[in-house]
């Protein structure tokens, strides 16, 4: 391939355009976008297709009735975030308008008397719908539609007997009248009122513990009652609040309009049903927000006051209206079935990454990384009871400790290192370590962040987020992949995260991607503070402070090379390639003795994979349409590391040939003369002997100096 | 397991529920005994109480509205064993046959026209039961928006009036309504044939049994290679047929048609039998025999509070009374898991 066709391909994969997408997908406000939009449609096409749409007066008329409908909304919107639905709003609304006109008109009690009551009236209503389908469990549908059929029926039958009393009373009041046509700066006193009940309502969806449990129980309920929450109490007190919320409406409607009629509130559970999930209110539940019940209340009135206004009549609203809410439940069902299933299908994004010339490590190759059989007699530790020793180390006590699966640190002590114990349970999935100068071992816990643990076993958190970065469509503060840690001299913690975008368990994902997605990080223990310092790293790996502690070493697995960066001294901030061009994917990087370093190499380049990561189209073909165990991986069956010099220069291998025992070794750790091994996912910690070594070496004396 | 072993084991279940019912009838009566028993105390405290109750005339009436409430019953029961529920059967009954009314003004036979007036019927239950089983909308939302489409159709495109009337001198199509056979009224004989062959169908054949595994379990159904999608259809266009056939009847009795009756209580009255009769909303279980006798007993009830001129809104507010309680009973006897419990189940 001609060198511009790469350079065409460097460039066109660095930015992604799907990426952003697929990022924007993953965000929660991009679902209410649509209706968003199509809020924005219906209103265009009204003021152009209706003559004085937008005329002041037409749109205060519009908008005085939008307020009790907007009440409406809201009382289904948080009955569906239950996972429940209120199909009495419409009959709860109509008693309650009735109740206030008998009231007011009737009893002439004053509204301060009046609008209690009302509340109240909805209260108990809601409260037989609660009663009902909190406590006695009976599906939300069916119930709501016979106590729709049950307040419909009272209120059909005690309408007659005050409805001519409540047209010739009358009650002088200015409160009543104000909240029925008054404005206050302009807007309607209705419309203040429903802005003022909705930010109430949306803080205490979004940020109460209530409005939490109303979310968890819509959407899993199983899991909402496992982390136990009061399910039947809660539902119990949405549906108190639909009916009270109803009433609400039906008492700005009586002071509004004045009149009850036997069709008051005929047909509005549909109405308001369907305004709900046009604006984005899931009925699985848990997914809503008051926003996007007032966006559809919106679009939905403007679209049934447009098609009066356009002169159309029943058949055709009715086929619209139940076009509608087929189309938007149908779009909101597939949406949540499938949405994952999308995000996933577009969120690999393969970048063009270019290794350079493979060196030669085969048998007779005469050079530095020809095979051998150093590391295949290793004798092993812990065998078949450790599960994933990803990293080794040893303390003063010439006890070793390593991370395992499941979350735990282990600890082996004795000569021989034959006494196995769990040291400290953290949960995460532990990474790299280190010692610091108080001899607490500090731990890279994958999908949490940086841990410590105390000498007596006691664990407490470092970090767990850094500052995010600015312009970055995703939330990247959290750490998702903190992967290994060196303190330098002055006790600042500096770590990798090798991915802001995939997870522990998907890390192999970002291989396939290739691209910058890593960071390296420094948390400052004098100013508690967390600060990324260097971004767009190829899966940033191990981290080693230099012997003089000058500047650091960490290794960019799939760039297949170590960096230098000086933290301290004259170069300051200076980034440089320290090994290019590796045999295999670099993992974690430690000291050695002799004033070297070790450095494990977890996979083997192949040719194949070499050319795979040189195209990015192929490899983007290759996640969709190929199932995971088919896809090509860098080949992880040799151990293998390496001892290179602070030059740069690689200076002796030691191979596990064939990986029988120590396949894919991440990490590896000298003390006193012998060199301890680590894997990802081996079942042991090998350990062999360094016949030239220091035989009284040990990492903490020579990091922290004697004790 | 094949199919033949399959039904076989249905089959032996429901023998042996048969036998248990039978063997301590006595200590527990089933669902069926006490609606039943129910319905002759009602019949025979009306029959006492009320002047012109047991009059001959009326004993017509009543075998009339309960024939048309027990065919959309039936159909009902069908979807609601395969745990879905038909809102749509009332705007279906009453726009299909408002339809054939209006097109006997036209010079098509009736056989036709009544072809016609069943195709537009089934075309709304295969698109429920499409909507249902491919969309995977909850079977309550998409029944109430396509009972809202159907009938906006009917009134936008079909129709011309709210009422629909047959021209005079359709004798043939009134006596589907008016007629009397073997001493029977008419609408009783249909009813009668609808159940009779719905119960053989549900009972008696593979497709009707895996019915009822289709709304015990619809994941095991799958598994054991059940074509559960084209079954939820199949439900529906029963369904819809019922209502078809619920509405000609009616049609033919009053020899109109009225499509207000969308606006009516008439599907509360339905869930009622449904619920009444044992059907469980929880799906596969019950059958057309208590539906039927859930059918006579609100027959009864609905007649008798019509002779005593009780106004139709106590009337509404007891038949919301009553269906709660049918519910929460039958909510008590199959009480949903709350581990499983499904977003969307009524």
């Amino acid at each position: 391939m001609s060198s511009i066709t790469e350079t065409i391909q460097k460039v066109r994969y660095k930015w992604s355009f799907q990426r952003a997408v697929a990022e924007l997908l993953a965000k929660r406000w991009m679902e209410s976008i649509i209706p968003f939009l199509m809020m924005c449609m219906v209103l265009i096409f009204c003021a152009v297709a209706i003559p004085g749409y937008l005329s002041f007066s037409n749109l205060s008329d519009t908008f005085s009735q939008f307020a009790e409908f907007g009440f409406v909304v809201l009382a289904m919107t948080l009955v569906l975030m239950v996972g429940g639905i209120d199909l009495s709003v419409g009959a709860m609304f109509a008693l309650a308008d009735f109740v206030a006109l008998v009231l007011f008109n009737v009893f002439e009690i004053p509204v301060w008397g009046v609008i209690p009551l009302v509340i109240l009236t909805g209260a108990l209503m809601g409260a037989i719908n609660g009663v009902l389908i909190g406590y006695l469990k009976l599906g939300a549908f069916l119930t709501t539609l016979v106590t729709l059929l049950l307040f419909r029926a009272t209120f059909d039958l005690i309408t007659p007997i005050y409805a001519v009393e409540i047209a010739t009373g009358y009650q002088e009041s200015e409160v009543w009248d104000f909240i029925g046509d008054g404005t206050l700066f302009g807007i309607p006193a209705n419309i203040i009122i429903l802005i003022i009940v909705a930010v109430i309502a949306h803080i205490l969806l979004s940020r109460s513990r209530p409005g939490w449990h109303v979310a968890a129980i819509g959407s899993n309920r199983k899991a909402a009652r496992h982390a136990g929450i009061r399910i039947d109490f809660t539902i119990f007190c949405t549906y108190v609040l639909s009916g009270i919320l109803s009433a609400t409406a039906g008492l700005v409607y009586a002071t509004r309009l004045n009149s009850s009629s036997s069709n008051t509130g005929d047909g509005l559970e549909v109405m308001a049903l369907t305004a709900a999930v046009l604006g984005g209110v899931s009925l699985a539940g848990g997914k809503g927000s008051v926003g996007r019940a007032l966006i559809g209340a919106t679009t939905i009135l403007v679209l049934i006051n447009g098609l009066v206004r356009l002169g159309v009549t029943g058949g055709p609203t009715l086929v619209m209206q139940g076009m509608i809410m087929l189309i938007a439940v149908g779009i909101d069902v597939k949406w949540l079935k499938n949405k994952n299933k999308a995000i996933s299908k577009i969120y690999v994004v393969p970048a063009f990454l270019d290794l350079g010339e493979r060196p030669d490590a085969r048998i007779n190759s005469h050079t530095v990384f020809e095979q051998n059989s150093k590391l295949n007699n290793a004798r092993a530790i812990g065998l078949g009871t450790i599960d994933g020793p990803e990293d080794v180390i040893l303390d003063r006590q010439n006890r070793l400790y390593a991370g395992t699966r499941e979350g735990w640190i282990v600890r082996f002590s004795g000569d021989n290192h034959e006494h196995q114990e769990v040291f400290a349970r953290i949960g995460g999935r532990p990474l790299g370590m280190a010692f610091d100068a108080e001899d607490n071992l500090i731990i890279c816990i994958g999908g949490m962040g940086v841990y410590g643990v105390h000498p007596d076993g006691e664990v407490y958190k470092i970090t767990d987020e850094t500052n995010r970065t600015p312009w970055k469509i995703n939330d990247d503060s959290r750490l998702r992949l903190a992967d290994d840690l060196d303190i330098a001299p002055d006790g600042k913690i500096y770590f990798s995260e090798a991915t802001i975008r995939y997870e522990m368990h998907s890390w192999a994902m970002d291989g396939l991607e290739g691209r910058g997605n890593g960071r390296l990080v420094c948390y400052d223990p004098a100013k508690k503070q967390t600060r990324t310092i260097l971004r767009d790293l190829v899966f940033p790996n191990g981290v080693c402070i230099a012997h003089d502690g000058q500047s650091l070493f960490f290794a960019q697995t799939w760039a297949c090379n170590i960096m230098q960066y000086w933290i301290a001294g004259p170069n300051k901030g200076k980034l440089e390639v320290a090994i290019e061009n590796l045999p295999g994917n670099p993992d974690n990087i430690n000291r050695a003795s002799d004033g070297n370093y070790w450095l494990a190499l977890t996979g083997m380049r192949t040719p194949a994979f070499d050319l795979a990561m040189k195209k990015p189209g192929f490899r983007t073909r290759m996640v969709k349409r190929v199932p995971p165990d088919e896809w090509i991986y860098s080949n992880i069956n040799n151990g293998c590391v390496i001892k290179f010099s602070g030059d740069g220069e690689v200076l002796e291998t030691y191979w596990d040939k064939g990986g029988e025992s120590h396949p894919a070794i991440t990490s590896m750790r000298e003390h006193r003369g012998k060199l301890y091994l680590g894997g990802l996912m081996n079942n042991r910690i090998g350990v062999i002997d360094l016949p030239d070594a220091d035989p009284n070496w040990t990492g903490p004396e020579n990091y922290w100096g004697p004790k | 397991m094949s199919r033949q072993d399959l039904a076989e084991t249905a089959e032996n279940a429901s023998l042996n529920q048969n036998s248990y019912a039978k063997k301590g009838w006595l200590k527990k009566p089933s669902q069926e005994l006490i609606v039943l028993a129910t319905a002759l105390v009602c019949f025979l405290f009306f029959a006492v109480t009320l002047t012109g109750f047991a009059s001959f005339g009326n004993l017509v009436t009543m075998l009339r509205s309960i024939a048309v409430l027990g065919i959309l019953s039936t159909g009902m029961a069908v979807v609601v064993i395969g745990r879905g529920l038909d809102l749509s059967q009332v705007s279906v009954m009453a726009i299909s046959s408002a339809w054939v009314l209006t097109l006997m003004s036209s010079d098509m036979s009736l056989v036709t026209i009544m072809f016609l007036g069943l195709g537009f019927a089934l075309v709304v239950g295969i698109l429920n039961g499409w909507i249902v089983a491919f969309i995977e909308i909850p079977p309550l939302f998409a029944t109430l928006a396509t009972g809202l489409v159907c009938f906006g159709v009917g009134r936008w495109v079909l129709l011309s009036g709210v009422h629909a009337y047959p021209p005079k001198e359709a004798a043939d199509f009134l006596f589907l309504g008016q007629g009397i056979v073997f001493g029977l009224p008419m609408p009783v004989l249909i009813f009668l044939v609808v159940a009779g062959v719905i119960h053989v169908f549900l009972r008696r054949t593979t497709i009707g049994r895996h019915i009822y595994g289709l709304g015990d379990n619809i994941l095991a159904a799958r598994l054991i290679g059940i074509s559960v999608r084209p079954l939820i259809i199949l439900t529906y266009m029963i369904s819809a047929a019922a209502a078809f056939i619920a509405g000609i009847t009616t049609a033919a009795t009053v020899a109109s048609m009225n499509t207000e009756i969308v606006n009516s209580t008439l599907i509360f009255d339905v869930l009622l039998v449904v619920v009444l009769g044992g059907v469980s909303l929880s799906g596969g279980r019950g059958g057309i025999v208590s539906v039927v006798v859930g059918a006579i007993l609100i027959g009864i009830l609905l007649n008798g509070m019509t002779i005593l001129n009780i106004n139709s809104d106590v009337q509404n507010i007891a038949k919301a009374v009553v269906l709660l309680a049918a519910i929460i009973v039958d909510r008590r006897l199959h009480p949903k898991d709350e581990e499983t419990d499904k977003q969307g189940d009524h």
